[in-house]
């Protein structure tokens, strides 16, 4: 089976112009993602596990290294040099992330929110609204919730809105950052199985947890990341 | 590509009579857009963009950064000093600054939207709301009156005004109803580009929230194209995929919008963004 997508010595650093610091984040990053599978990323706070993430979904500039995803054409690209109109459209069809936090617009309702990314893509938004109900009630969001914006919700219930809308489009490759960080145990499970379902439909995964039992459960791969050495200059020149 | 919609090359504007020095003695290494030769504003220099069929493009910066100077010469408002801008439309290729003053006005009228930040330079504060909206499609040909008062009504209930306030006068209507207004009013000839000026500074936080909801249900409704000119990096957040950064009038920064916000590469950018999150 080809990869989906092959990370090769990824680093990434941060130069602070006020402070005139180099902040290293991550450094020779190296895995693979295949479909079906998931990868977790595991290392203690600060070894750059959202880094990762980050640079593969291109929210940061990855400073060394190279990103090859292959789109659904077949053809291989460098996420590391893409243009910002292909990154857009691989986010829009291909590359899903789920963050921790829930970010979108105030007025909306949590059922068009979870439907928005459907929308996007060219589904007609009653159909969307179908679909997310669906997802919502996978993620036992009560229906009582589903018109309602997400701004007064408790933080599990919040997640679990931002977990269907990442789930919903069923990208090629996903990227999870902790997506089941403010979920009571009995939530987790059900965005477990959701999880699981994409897996058996093909979904190439790349995920952080902080729960070792669900690493176990979960995971076909393990990358393990330790922090980088905080020191001042390039990663260049460190690595040479 | 085929479905780029307008390429903006090198814009420049200069507001005085210039001298060959304007150029390298202002932007941002000099810290300032006044030529200290001959005290000329260098307002715009070598903006370039593309900007795509659907796509939201935020600018952001400082006032004075030359953001809406940019935005006001692509909608024929003032005219550039140098540079070209190319729109694509239904196969065909618009030179805006070649064309004379008559069809730059049809393009206006019939395939661009504006939405300022100051109401009074959108709306025509004489006539009603509904005449707004009628004067816009009369402009653009449609002169059937029973249609045009279906199409006002049509988009002032689409942008939340109520429609028993379409004979009423705008100035008696608050801010953000007037925005609203102004909204409709470049939303009703369904232009493939539209430019948004600061249209949510100075409106409180529940208006505001109601027509950022508004813009982006219109760009996936009718594929609009939108240029947002903001100085708040929480709109650019949430309506824009790519963003540029400037500052004296040229083009510092330019990535996807969660890059530039999570990731600033240039000094000033991460001054902007630390200053505001």
């Amino acid at each position: 089976m080809q990869p989906v997508l092959i990370v090769e010595g990824l680093a990434k650093e941060f130069f602070l112009h006020e402070q005139r610091e180099t902040i290293p984040s991550c450094s020779n990053v190296t895995l693979e993602s295949r479909e079906g599978k998931l990868t977790a990323i595991v290392g203690p706070t600060g070894a750059g596990k959202s880094s990762v993430l980050k640079c593969i979904y291109r929210t940061y500039q990855p400073s060394t290294g190279r990103i090859i995803f292959r789109d659904q054409a077949g053809q291989w690209l460098d996420l590391a040099r893409a243009d910002e109109h292909q990154m857009l459209r691989l986010r829009q069809r291909e590359i899903g992330f789920v963050t921790q936090f829930l970010s979108c617009l105030p007025r909306k309702s949590a059922l068009d929110i979870v439907a928005e990314p459907l929308v996007a893509s060219g589904v007609h938004r009653t159909a969307a609204r179908a679909r997310a109900g669906e997802m919502l009630a996978r993620l036992a969001v009560p229906q009582r919730l589903w018109g309602v914006p997400p701004a007064t919700f408790s933080g599990g219930e919040k997640q679990r809105v931002n977990l269907a809308r990442g789930l919903i489009s069923r990208p090629r490759l996903l990227l999870l950052d902790e997506p089941t960080a403010s979920l009571d145990p009995g939530t987790t499970d059900l965005a477990v199985k959701l999880i699981e379902a994409l897996k058996e439909d093909g979904v190439a995964m790349i995920a952080i947890f902080h729960q070792p039992d669900l690493v176990r459960r979960l995971a076909d791969d393990v990358v393990e990341l330790a922090p980088p050495m905080a020191v001042k200059g390039s990663i260049r020149e460190c690595l040479s | 590509m085929s479905n780029r919609i307008l390429e903006v090359r090198g814009l420049s504007r200069i507001y005085g009579h210039g001298c060959p020095l304007c150029v390298e003695s202002t932007g941002p290494e000099n810290d300032t857009n006044i030529c200290p030769h001959c005290s000329s504003v260098v307002a715009v220099h070598g903006v370039s963009f593309d900007l795509f069929r659907g796509e939201i493009l935020g600018i952001i910066g400082e006032s004075g950064s030359g953001k809406s100077s940019t935005v006001k010469m692509l909608y024929f408002d003032d005219a550039p000093t140098e540079g070209e801008a190319i729109f694509f439309d239904n196969g065909e290729r618009h030179e805006l600054f070649q064309r004379n003053a008559a069809q730059q006005r049809s393009l206006r009228n019939k395939r661009f939207g504006m939405v300022y930040q100051n109401p009074h330079l959108g709306l025509n504060f004489q006539v009603s709301a509904g005449g707004n909206i009628a004067e816009r499609m009369l402009m653009s040909d449609v002169a059937h009156y029973g249609e045009i008062r279906r199409r006002a009504q049509e988009l002032l209930l689409r942008t939340e005004v109520l429609p028993e306030r379409m004979d009423q006068n705008p100035k008696t209507f608050s801010g953000g109803m007037q925005q609203r207004v102004q909204i409709a009013k470049a939303l009703v000839t369904r232009p493939p580009l539209l430019f948004l000026d600061e249209v949510t500074t100075g409106l409180d936080l529940s208006v505001q929230a109601a027509i950022l909801d508004l813009i982006l249900e219109i760009q996936q409704e009718l594929d609009t194209a939108m240029i947002v000119v903001t100085h708040d990096l929480g709109v650019i957040r949430l309506l824009a995929g790519r963003t540029l950064v400037m500052k004296y009038g040229r083009v510092i920064e330019a990535g996807l919008t969660d890059q530039i916000l999570e990731d600033p590469q240039h000094a000033y950018t991460q001054r902007l963004v630390a200053s505001n999150l």
